[in-house]
Formats: structure tokens, sequence, C-alpha cells
């Protein structure tokens, strides 16, 4: 394995119309979409949330295969949702294995379990393919600042993330540079059973567990040095600024949340 | 002593322990005085635990004397009121480049301080890039910190640094885990960022060639200022050195070996050039 392969997120690099978008608007419409992904009852409706969703990846310009990537990790967890729906579900069997059936219902269920946990990863791999991590983070604690009087750590949220990009990739190094290590003494990583891997792994983490809390000393006390004294009255050298793409977007978004409530509200999707 | 930009007075310090016996405290600084001038280039040398670093935390304000007192601008760093004001005058440079970039864009971690500080965004973006200018990393501004040499990581600490406009920088070794090469690149942007611009340098190292450069040379052992003076004065004093456990430079022990075997050097040599040039005017003397 080379740990170096591991990037954080998926940033997709490009300037598309949704790369150019703020990501404050990214962040509310992945928002919007999550719910309207939910209302639907009837097939108009789905059809038009899943036209939606595939316009944007369209307009994204990102390869598909980069978006089916995204869906990898969820397959095991969408094909039990799928199997339990399709057997669970009571109503007119279809077939039958052994004491079990599948009902009309359960595969209607499945099909629409399915549908929605597709376009909500897709929607939500859009967000981050789109959007550098440094932007995301921008924009959300621009998002939750507002809510910072209700207790919400707005400015921590953020720099706990702006700490993470800027660590994972030299923790990851120093993870290789261990491992490698290890390896010339004669360590193995790659065979054995999971339990004896897993053991492996303990010489690897525990230096760098205390390396890491070293790390976090140190930059703490560098953090204070430049004057860091929390977020209040804290500025930021790059504005988030919303153009207009971005009012466009927000026009279509209204558009859109209308129809699926209005199909929803009617009986008729 | 008014004329000091940073007065260290009788300051002594002692790291909170577990166990408080409290007549084994150990000192970490004890009865230590520095002063230094505004645009002065000052090296501390000393061995491992020497208290160099608790002397450079008590510069800003990160560590507070036990006894006596710190002024920096005139500022006692016992004052909550004017702590800000201490770290925006005074910036620090640590060892380790990776454990001081904030950010994952160098431009972005450069921003931090004056961030912090509440500027409006036009002056951040103009500090942010005489900043990079000031140690030649301009071009590198949109990189991620990860990808660069330890040298290239270090000047973007530096340049963290600078983006405060503080009147002094103290550097506490940051060359010790550079390359000779790296070594190399922050040195030269010190002492040109303490040439052109007048900033005052405390800069810690173990390194003789690099305190060889200074206009002043400190050198602590047990949390005690042992000597002080300028380099010339200070590195022929080699058996004192050694009593410190610090290396001579090696054009000072070469001269003084040389000598021993009846070589009529004059004293105060420092540099291997100066030793070349030495025995060439021996040579065609004789
Ligand atoms: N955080 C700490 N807690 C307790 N003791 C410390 C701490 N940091 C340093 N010391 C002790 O203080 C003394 C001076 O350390 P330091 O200033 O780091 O020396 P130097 O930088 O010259 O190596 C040493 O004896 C060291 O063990
Ligand atoms: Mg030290």
């Amino acid at each position: 394995m080379n740990l170096q392969a591991v990037t954080i997120g998926q940033y997709f690099p490009g300037d598309s119309y949704l790369h150019r978008l703020d990501p404050r608007t990214k962040l509310i419409a992945v928002l919007l979409l999550s719910v309207a992904i939910f209302l639907p009852r009837y097939f108009p409706g789905y059809l038009l949330v899943a036209l939606f969703t595939m316009i944007a990846v369209a307009l994204s310009r990102v390869p598909v295969k980069f978006i089916l990537r995204g869906l990898k990790p969820i397959m095991i967890f969408m094909a039990i949702t799928v199997l339990f729906n399709a057997f669970l579900t009571p109503g007119e069997p279809l077939f039958q294995i052994g004491r079990w059936a599948i009902t009309r219902e359960g595969l209607v269920l499945s099909a629409v379990a399915a549908v929605r946990l597709v376009l909500l990863v897709v929607s939500a791999s859009l967000l981050t393919l789109t959007t550098s991590p440094i932007l995301l983070t921008d924009g959300l604690e621009r998002l939750l600042r507002p809510l910072a009087p209700l207790g919400v750590p707005a400015h921590e949220l953020a720099l706990m993330m702006t700490i993470a990009l800027r660590f994972i990739p030299t923790l990851v190094e120093e993870a290789d540079r261990i491992m490698r290590a290890q390896e010339a003494r004669g360590a193995d990583f790659r065979s054995g059973s999971l339990i004896n891997r897993a053991k492996g792994l303990i010489p690897v983490m525990v230096p760098l567990f205390v390396a890491a809390f070293r790390r976090a000393d140190e930059l703490a006390t560098a953090m204070e040095a430049r004057g860091y004294r929390g977020g209040t009255g804290r500025t930021k050298m790059k504005q988030l600024a919303f153009s207009g793409a971005d009012y466009r977007a927000w026009a279509i978004l209204v558009l859109f949340t209308v129809a699926v409530v209005g199909l929803r509200v009617t009986g008729r999707g | 002593m008014d004329e000091s930009y940073i007065a260290v007075n009788q300051v002594s310090f002692a790291y909170p322990t577990a166990d408080t016996t409290a007549e084994q405290i150990r000192l970490a600084l004890n009865h230590v005085n520095l002063a230094v001038r505004p645009g002065e280039f000052v090296a501390v040398l000393g061995m491992n635990g020497s208290g160099k670093s608790t002397l450079a935390r008590h510069l800003n304000a990160l560590l507070l004397p036990r006894d006596g007192t710190v002024l920096v601008d005139g500022m006692d760093t016992r004052e909550e009121k004017q702590l800000w004001a201490i770290r925006d005058r005074v910036g620090m440079v640590f060892q380790n480049p990776d454990n001081q970039i904030v950010a994952a864009v160098v431009e972005e971690d450069v921003a931090f301080g004056p961030e912090n500080q509440g500027r409006p965004p036009e002056e951040i973006r103009q500090r942010v890039a005489e900043a990079l200018a000031a140690v030649g990393m301009s071009h590198m501004r949109e990189r991620a910190p990860h990808l660069l040499s330890g040298g290239q990581k270090q000047r973007v600490a530096i340049a963290g640094a600078l983006a405060l406009r503080p009147a002094c920088l103290v550097l506490d070794e940051p060359t010790a885990m550079l390359d000779p090469s790296g070594r190399g690149e922050v040195a030269d942007v010190v002492h040109r960022l303490n040439r052109e611009l007048g900033m005052a340098v405390v800069w810690i190292t173990h390194f003789m060639e690099e305190a060889a450069l200074a206009d002043r040379v400190i050198v602590m052992a047990d949390g005690q200022v042992q000597l002080e003076g300028p380099p010339r004065t200070v590195f022929n004093q080699a058996d004192q050195l050694r009593a410190f456990r610090l290396d001579v430079p090696p054009a000072v022990s070469a001269a003084e070996r040389l000598r021993a075997e009846g070589v009529p050097l004059p004293e105060g040599i420092l540099t291997l050039q100066e030793l070349v040039e030495a025995l060439c005017q021996l040579r065609s003397a004789t």
C-alpha cells in the first residue's frame, strides 16, 4: 500500500459552472437536494429529482467514473438495504426462496431506497469534487457563523478542519516512513491474518500518536506566538463573494424546490 | 539600558514539577540578564537543556518570569493587557518547520497572524505579499506546505512571523532540522532581514559557524549566561567553551594546536579563511 496515494476528500480541480459557484451556494444546494430526495412519492417526483442531479453532474464536467467511484464504499450498505427491503416487506409474494419471499411491495421499496441512496451520495460527492477543501471549510464557517450565539463553534470547527487538512499529508508521510523502517527490520504489513496485521500496526501507531501529540503541543505554542486568541475579532484574508452564477443557481434551486414540493402536495409526484 | 529593545533583568524561571519539594526546584533560568538593542543580531549558544528555549519563550510572553522582569519596547510581559502588543513586536520561529505551519496553503498560513489581529482583508493581502517577498517565497504562495523543502518551510514560517511586522525576530534553533543547503537558505534570509530592514534578531543555535556571523554571542549553561561578547572574543575562550561542552570552531581549535606546536599565530582567529591568511602571512614573512 502506498500511503502517499491517499488524498483528502476527492477534489477534482476544474473550472466548470459548479466549480465557480460560491461554496455556500453549493452547501445549501446539497442540503436542499438531500431533503428533496426524500420528498417524492410517485414516479414523476423521482424523475425530477434524478434529472436535476444528472444535470448537475453534467454541469460539473467531472468524469462520470469519478462520481461512480464515490459509490463504491456504499455498495455493501446498499446491497443490505435492498435485500432487507425486498425480503422483509410484507405483501404479494413474487418469488419464494425457502421460507423467505420477495414481495412486489418489497421490490418497489428496494428500488426507491437504492435510488435515494445513489442520488444522496452523488450529490454529496459533487460538492466535494467541485469545491477545494479550503473553500469548503470557509463556506462552512461562514454558514455556521450566525449560529455561534447558539453555541455552534463555527470558528473552532473550521480551524480544526484547516489543521486537519494541513497535517493529514504530514502524518501520512510519517506513517509511511515508520512502516518502511519497520519493514526494513522484518515487519510484515501485507500478509498473515487480519489480527496479526493489526498487531503489526501497533509499533507504527504508537510512535505516530506520540509524535502527533508533540506536534499539537508545538503547533499550539506557534499559534499563540502569532497572536492567536480565538475566533472573536478575527478577520479573513480571503473573502467569499457571490456572483451572477450564484444568483442564477439560487433561482434554479427555488424553482426546483417549488416543483418538488408542488408535486408532492398535489399528490402527483 | 534605555536603548535596548528587549531588556531581560535578573530573570529566574522554573517549570512546574509534579513533586513540589520546594527546595529541590531546578531553575531553568537563573538570574539571567540580556539586552537586545534595535537592529542587533544576537546569537545564543548552549548545550541541550541549558535554558535557551526557556529564555526565548520569555521574550514574547509565552512564558512569564518567576522573578525579575522582561521589558519589550518598554512593556512588562507580565502585564496582561499588553500581551498582544508584545507578540506583535517579537516574532518567533521554532525548530520544527512542520509544527508551526497552520494552514494547507502557503499564503493562507502567512495570513494567519494578521488575521488574528483582525486586520482588513486588503491590508492582510499586502502584508502577506510583502512577507513572502522578503523571504523569497512569492512564487510558491499557492503551494501546499507539505510539498516544500525544509528550508522553504522554515522561510514560510519566517514570513508568517514577518506578516505581523515585528521589530525583533526570535529564532529557536531554526536550522537544527535542516540539511546544509536549507541551513544556508534560512541564515541568508535572516541576515538580509537584519541588514535591510534593521530587524533585531535573536538567533538560537548550536552551530558555531552560524553564531560567528552575529554582532554578539551569548553562551548559556545551567540556566545562566556564562559568556557574552563579540564572536571573536567569545570563541577564542576555547577552554571555557569546552567547559560548557560546546564545540570550538574548527579554525580556532586548529590555530590553538598550531600555537601549541610553536607556530606564532596571532590571537583572535575565527574563520578558516582568517587562519589561511595568517598562515600565508607567516610564510611570506619567513
Ligand atoms: N515543558 C517543560 N517542562 C519541564 N521542564 C522543562 C520543560 N521544557 C524544558 N524543561 C527543562 O528546562 C531546562 C531548560 O530547557 P530548555 O530551555 O528547553 O533548554 P534548551 O533549549 O537550551 O535545550 C531543561 O532542564 C529542561 O529539561
Ligand atoms: Mg531548545
